[in-house]
């Protein structure tokens, strides 16, 4: 497979220190660690907002790095959770002594080094509260199984929380309005094809021309299902209705919906899918407050979409429209 | 360094050494119920561990445990770091005032404490845990209750993680990436707890060398049957001065 990566080893480096070669005057690398922070890092008199994870995701995590979203975030290396210290780092380097909210996917890994740094730096006095993010609607929560996984709509998470925190609110406030997200949030992808690791060179799973995968994770794991190809159209609706039947809305309700790209797909395709979304939200009597469709949380190369739906009542709007500046993300 | 900091260095060296040696077959595990990483990350954790402990000025117990669970922390990486390593950092306060039969116990139940918190893990749920718990439980008593000599208390510590990894083998993953594979997750050994079988055996390799002692031979006893059993355990756990 042709890439732009001289060595898998050293492919996360040097992607950061690019990303913040990009925005020299944003982004700050802290020295021997894989963590970014914002350049003024620590801000005063404002909760600290970081998150972090494997990296493959981009503009995830470090791309909502900035005005009204994320004060740093730390990148493990491809699909890897960061580890711990490296999470302590990043809680240190951004803690301005208002409390800091840990904005954590539900990946084991991501929870026990998160929450092991969180402790460490709990017990150096700094004030840590945490939210564990699972929108992903595709695996059943129950006692036999981690859990649903984190996905896309944890850049809600850091959209409305990171808003929240701009206006000064106290650090259970925070809290509480990134909790508000995750209990109305959920999100169903689809793959067309593999991604291919850089480790491994070669896609992750064999998906025959005429398959693809529902379900699926962020992390080039396969699916809950295999199908066979279907319209864009029927795709759009397979994922919705999953979305739609776990959310369990109330007509009228005015909604959030993001179609994600998962790194390989053109615009052209995700606008084919938003088009569909919007209908079928209309036939659902659900009202779209706003629509966004990009690639926010991506799977390396992988081609296929994710859609995340959230349903907003007026202070969710206020946040999430509230003006941000990051590298991948800008409202004004 | 005081004694007991050139022993706890000694078992991190023979802990690196043994993990080293079981590599492939701590993958191989893994490549049946995850995504075969734990023999390779624990290795390289390991080795960074006992170079890390190698490098330290005359430690006390607590210094070496603390940098050994730091190094692993930031080396081992996925779950296993903060289980392993992290639990570790924790555990070590209990060392404080040197390593006593007391202490001991005061370290292994925190220590398990931190990995059944971490990982919202119970004895059942095919991890780690399941060989931790009995042999810090089995620990506890023969030091607190039967008053067993301490080196007698870890032998029968070990025998009891035995037990436990041997308990991974036919029950079902609730916990870790097993638990993904539902019904698949049965009849495999979770390579967790064989890991933490390793590491017990060689603190006990390694106690026992110090000693100048052999390694008692607790085998044949139940490390979990109640008080009543007090004769019939002496009977069959022989002090090992008296062979």
């Amino acid at each position: 497979m042709k890439k732009l990566i001289n060595d898998p080893d050293d492919v996360v480096d040097e992607m950061l220190d690019g990303m913040t070669a990009a925005y020299p005057d944003r982004l700050r690398r802290l020295p021997d660690t894989q963590v970014v922070v914002r350049d003024d890092a620590p801000v005063d008199g404002k909760v600290a907002l970081v998150t972090g994870g494997g990296s493959g995701h981009e503009p995830t995590h470090a791309g909502y790095i900035g005005d009204g979203m994320l004060d740093g975030a730390a990148a493990g290396d491809v699909f890897s959770s960061p580890t711990a210290d490296e999470f302590e780092a990043l809680i240190g380097a951004c803690d301005a002594g208002d409390g800091v909210l840990a904005i954590i996917k539900n990946y084991e890994g991501d929870v026990m080094n998160f929450e092991t740094a969180i402790e460490l730096a709990e017990m150096e006095g700094v004030e840590v509260e945490s939210v564990v993010v699972n929108d992903d609607v595709a695996v059943e929560d129950s006692l036999y199984t981690s859990g649903r996984r984190g996905v896309c709509g944890t850049i809600l998470v850091h959209k409305a929380a990171g808003a929240k925190a701009a206006q000064g609110a106290d650090l259970s406030e925070v809290k509480r309005v990134a909790e508000k997200v995750i209990d109305n949030v959920g999100t169903m992808g689809t793959a067309l094809t593999s991604c291919v690791t850089p480790e491994k060179g070669e896609p992750t799973f064999d998906l025959g021309d005429d398959e693809i995968e529902l379900g699926i994770g962020i992390h080039g794991e396969p699916g809950t299902e295999r199908t066979e190809l279907m319209s864009a159209d029927e795709i759009t609706d397979a994922l919705t209705e999953t979305v739609l039947d776990d959310l369990d809305l109330d007509p009228g309700q005015e909604v959030l919906t993001v179609v994600n790209g998962m790194g390989g797909t053109p615009q052209m395709e995700l606008f084919v899918v938003n088009r569909r979304l919007q209908e079928l939200l209309g036939e659902h009597d659900l009202e779209t407050w706003d629509a966004w469709v990009g690639d926010y949380m991506t799977s390396l190369d992988m081609m296929g979409a994710s859609i995340t739906v959230c349903a907003v009542d007026d202070e969710l709007k206020e946040l999430l429209g509230a003006p941000a500046d990051t590298p991948a993300l800008t409202t004004t | 360094m005081t004694d007991d900091g050139a022993a706890v260095v000694a078992a991190v060296e023979a802990v690196a050494e043994r993990i080293e040696d079981e590599r492939s077959y701590l993958t191989e595990l893994d490549s049946a119920i995850g995504d075969a990483d734990h023999g390779g990350n624990m290795a390289r954790g390991w080795a960074a561990a006992a170079d890390a402990a190698r490098d330290l000025d005359e430690p006390d117990a607590q210094t070496v445990c603390k940098t050994v669970g730091k190094t692993l922390m930031a080396e081992v990486g996925g779950a296993s770091g903060p289980l392993f390593g992290g639990s570790l950092v924790f555990a070590s306060a209990e060392l404080d005032g040197g390593v006593t039969p007391e202490s001991a116990v005061a370290f292994a139940e925190t220590y398990l404490e931190k990995v059944e918190d971490r990982g919202d893990a119970r004895v059942g749920d095919q991890t780690v845990v399941d060989a931790l718990t009995p042999a810090v439980h089995t620990f506890k008593k023969s030091i607190e209750t039967d008053d067993r000599p301490p080196l007698e208390a870890l032998a029968k510590a070990v025998d009891a993680a035995e037990r436990g990894v041997a308990f991974t083998v036919p029950i079902r993953a609730k916990k870790g990436r097993a638990s993904y594979l539902g019904w698949r997750s049965v009849g495999h050994q979770d390579p967790g707890a064989t890991s933490v079988l390793y590491i017990l055996e060689e603190l006990l390799a390694v106690a026992a060398d110090r000693l100048d002692a052999e390694i008692p031979d607790v085998d044949a006893t139940s490390p979990t049957i109640p008080d009543e059993g007090e004769e019939a355990a002496d009977a069959t756990a022989p002090d090992p001065e008296d062979d």
